[in-house]
């Protein structure tokens, strides 16, 4: 993220950073010192049944609470596709199940994800070579047997479609700058299917970057490599030094990861699953008060010269807060809901996301105009020649 | 943050000869190469440990059979090499056995040593590395040790007990009555066994000689072999000492 | 959910010459359901908060898959669960009271840079070295016109498992450096793109693995520490291999100046 972000700091665009996908089944929070949130393979939806208490108050064990006491709502929200539905429906209807007070485990922050049906039907052996690998993982965290209680899971953030922008050669709108795999925007558009991540790295790296590099380096052939005497690099160098001084110097009280969690969950809780136009406008104006907080008061402690990780950890986390901005400001531009952006504004009656293809079938990209100030928005129109968008539907 | 992109400051603890050698000693100088080697002169080694208990269970059959054999040992080869020819053919063979061996195990120490110049400051926990294979250099100088007091004892006659050439069953019984003597027998054979136990399971991986199918036969193998020469070599102290072979 | 209070003896390493020492901390509180680094986490927050210099220990993905994470915990490198890397061992396997020790990797060719982070840049020399194939440029071949029996592609695929972590070395007394090597052997010399130049990257791996560490003499205590369960079989083949190159095919061995090679 560092490294995509310093490019665009340097003029390289960012395109459309408000698609980020959240997973459906992770292992929920178990506090707050929680530095990982381990996914849990959608796969494992084929055949658990995800369901809460009927009861927002019952306390029992999910083994004692009988059948007509439990509400499997994606089977009874759903009912053509039940627990299979995509991803974004199946986080968005679990969050509603735990903000409306449902959520199940020690924080009340999960929803179940039951396999005793398929026990029952398949039989124990079968589940085991199936996901036998994905249970012991689960008991190894949570320190529970998904063979005997149902497993807990919370979506979490998974991925992010946006990314420095490219063209179809993968080159940025910087000459030279190529950028591959997760790290552009490219292939996945405003959503993505499971695995893509690596296909796309694979398919960048392997297939495209090899032809298309060549047009590039083939007219620099026998042009020597700048010195680290040229200005440009003497500039950056400066610049990274000077950045590295002020982090060490401020000497302030808070830590770095105190704000590194204080924007994560500013973030989640604005620029999450569900936005709105009041909470991404109060999430600029709180992420821009933190950032200028971050740069009063964060504490660096040791020196510059030899490894310094909490040096490392600032550097990052004074770029997540530019990070953060831009995705908000490009969620709250985006005034429709499209693949991992949903808009509560902007919804079908059913709670699907509701598309305005007239005015934003495009690509933002974004170009950086300095720290605190709005980034300037180029368009590039989506042209569809023979496959057209359509509604969805997994009713 | 992985620590690769930090790298740069490792140097190699040893370089590799660029002058191009004859592939044995080329093949020698390496690591994989010593320990190979150590292989196949353990494996002569083993054999020679097999026959020579073996040989002396003659020593049950009473002074006559004995002393017979020792001189069979002598004879073994006539008309077509001399006398003791094929027996010093043999003793060459392990004398070079032995001192590849110990060279390789030698210059395999010293390397090792030199991997890890700080030593774990909070204590290890072993799992895998079991007695026998960490106490090897041990077990190995002590039975060289112990194989050159053999020597002096019952083939040159320095060992301080009576002696008297061509008559091994009688040298036998004269050492081994003493029974320090016995006991340093006795504990000599048991660190054979020791290093049996690990040697004749790990010259099957310095030989790459490995599969599913029969990897569990060869730990069968390493205890079967160390237990039968613990056996059959502490049986002579043991039978001398109880008055069984007199 | 549990809470523990534990007493943690870390090494503490101002820099590269700095002879370290172990130092002492209470880490109390601590949930059952954090992860070490996460303890450690906790521990640094803390210390940070006492403006102390927070412990240094490498990490990254903190789901057992990339390597970077690596520390010898109570003696064990990765501590006492089996298959288990530091970043998915959980507290709740340790006991309230405990006093656990942690240590960095400590081999020659580990140089400690700070605290608990070591610099395994040899195990990069190792993989320059041979730890590839070399292909044409050009538009890519599709993968499936290749042909690989399923049993190969499945131990190519546990070969290939080796997560470069380092757990290997920690633990063998010599600090040899083979079950990570030959897993890196073996999993391109089994496959079909491997053959062309297998004798020439085993003697190359191995020929480097040699000028960083220590020999095998066959202890498998690598084997009881790897988190991905590598296998000391894969030790036997590249034996084998070696052996192989070293004799049968000699020709096929391509001269490396190993001097340039080690730049």
């Amino acid at each position: 993220m560092t490294a995509a972000w310093r490019a665009h700091k340097k003029g390289a665009y960012f395109a459309n950073p408000c698609f980020t996908q959240i997973h459906p089944t992770c292992i929920p929070v178990s506090g707050d010192y929680q530095s990982k949130l381990t996914l849990m393979s959608e796969s494992l939806r084929n055949d658990g049944r995800i369901w809460v208490p009927k009861n927002p108050n019952d306390t029992r064990p999910p083994n004692q609470i009988p059948e007509e006491e439990r509400d499997y709502y994606l089977e009874r929200m759903y009912p053509s596709f039940a627990n299979l539905v995509p991803r974004d429906v199946a986080s968005r209807a679990a969050k509603r199940m735990v903000d409306a007070g449902y959520g199940v485990g020690p924080l009340k922050n999960g929803v179940y994800l039951d396999f005793k049906t398929a026990i029952e039907r398949l039989g124990r052996s079968v589940i085991e070579q199936r996901y036998g690998n994905l249970f012991d993982m689960y008991e190894n965290i949570a320190g529970e047997n998904p063979y005997e209680v149902p497993m807990r899971i919370y979506p979490a953030v998974h991925y992010t479609m946006g990314g420095l922008w490219v063209d179809y050669n993968l080159m940025s709108n910087l000459p030279g700058l190529f950028v591959l795999g997760e790290a552009n925007f490219s292939d996945h558009g405003a959503n993505r299917l499971g695995a893509s991540a690596l296909m796309q790295g694979l398919a960048d790296g392997y297939f495209i970057l090899p032809t298309t590099i060549a047009g590039d380096l083939a007219p620099q052939l026998n042009t020597p490599v700048p010195s680290t005497d040229s200005p440009a690099f003497r500039e950056a160098e400066e610049g990274v030094r000077e950045q590295i001084n002020r982090l060490l110097s401020i000497k302030g009280s808070r830590s770095v990861d105190s704000f590194h969690r204080e924007l994560g969950k500013l973030m989640w809780d604005y620029c999450g699953m569900a936005r709105n136009a009041e909470g991404l406008k109060h999430a600029r104006q709180r992420i821009a008060e933190l950032r200028e907080e971050f740069w009063k008061d964060v504490k660096v402690l040791g020196e510059g010269e030899s490894l310094n990780q909490s040096l490392e950890k600032a550097g990052r986390v004074a770029d997540f807060f530019e990070l953060a901005e831009l995705m908000c400001q490009d969620a709250l531009h985006r005034e429709e809901s499209c693949g991992g952006h949903f808009r509560e504004e902007y919804q079908t009656p059913d709670g699907e996301a509701q598309r305005d293809d007239e005015h934003f079938a495009y690509v933002a990209a974004w170009e950086y105009c300095g720290p605190g100030k709005d980034a300037k928005l180029h368009k590039e129109d989506l042209v569809f020649e023979y496959v057209h968008p359509t509604q969805r539907s997994y009713k | 943050m992985l620590s690769g992109t930090r790298a740069r400051g490792v140097q190699p603890l040893r370089q590799r000869r660029v002058r191009p050698r004859i592939w044995i000693p080329d093949f020698y100088g390496s690591a994989v190469g010593k320990k190979a080697v150590m292989a196949v002169t353990g494996i002569v080694l083993l054999g020679f440990v097999l026959v020579h208990m073996l040989g002396n269970l003659h020593l049950y059959e009473g002074a006559e059979k004995m002393n017979w054999y020792g001189e069979y040992l002598r004879e073994i080869g006539e008309p077509i090499l001399p006398r003791t020819g094929l027996l010093w053919i043999v003793r060459s063979v392990l004398i070079l056995a032995f001192a590849l061996h110990i060279h390789a195990a030698y210059s395999l120490t010293v390397m090792n040593r030199q991997s890890r110049k700080t030593k774990y400051q909070g204590g290890r926990d072993y799992i895998a590395a079991n007695y026998a294979a960490r106490t090897m250099r041990w077990s190995g100088v002590i039975v060289g040790l112990f194989v050159i007091y053999h020597l002096m004892d019952l083939t040159w006659g320095m060992g301080g007990a009576d002696f008297t050439k061509g008559e091994p069953y009688q040298n036998v019984v004269a050492s081994l009555s003493r029974w320090p003597i016995a006991g340093v027998y006795i504990v000599a054979n048991l660190l054979l066994g020791m290093h049996i136990y690990h040697g004749a399971w790990s010259l099957f991986q310095s030989l790459g000689w490995s599969h599913p199918r029969f990897n569990h036969w060869r730990r069968v193998f390493a205890a079967a072999f160390a237990a039968i020469i613990v056996i059959g070599n502490v049986s002579f102290p043991i039978a001398v000492l109880t008055g069984i072979v007199e | 959910m549990s809470t523990l209070n534990l007493t943690l003896k870390v090494w503490r390493q101002a820099g590269p010459n700095d002879p370290g020492r172990f130092e002492v901390y209470e880490a109390n509180g601590i949930n059952e359901d954090m992860s070490f680094l996460e303890m450690l986490d906790v521990v640094n927050e803390r210390l940070i908060a006492e403006n102390k210099e927070p412990i240094a220990f490498d990490h990254d993905c903190r789901e057992g898959i990339c390597g970077s994470c690596g520390m010898v915990i109570n003696g064990v490198p990765h501590g006492p669960k089996k298959l288990t890397t530091t970043c998915q061992l959980h507290m709740r396997n340790f006991k309230d009271g405990d006093t656990i020790v942690v240590e960095p990797w400590r081999a020659t060719a580990f140089p400690v840079i700070k605290d608990l982070v070591v610099d395994r840049s040899a195990f990069d020399k190792i993989i320059q070295a041979g730890g590839y194939i070399t292909a044409p440029t050009g538009a890519a071949r599709d993968a499936n016109s290749i042909l690989i029996p399923k049993q190969i592609a499945d131990q190519a695929f546990d070969a290939a498992a080796c997560i470069g972590c380092g757990a290997c070395v920690a633990a063998c007394p010599n600090g040899a450096a083979q079950l990570f090597t030959a897993a890196k052997i073996a999993h391109l010399n089994l496959l079909p793109q491997g053959q062309p130049e297998r004798w020439s990257r085993t003697v190359a791996m191995v020929d480097t693995m040699e000028e960083y560490f220590g020999s095998c003499t066959n202890y498998a205590e690598c084997e009881a520490v790897c988190p991905k369960g590598i296998s000391i079989e894969f030790i036997a083949k590249m034996n084998r291999d070696y052996l192989k190159a070293k004799f049968k095919d000699r020709r096929a061995v391509v001269k490396v100046d190993m001097t340039e090679a080690a730049g």
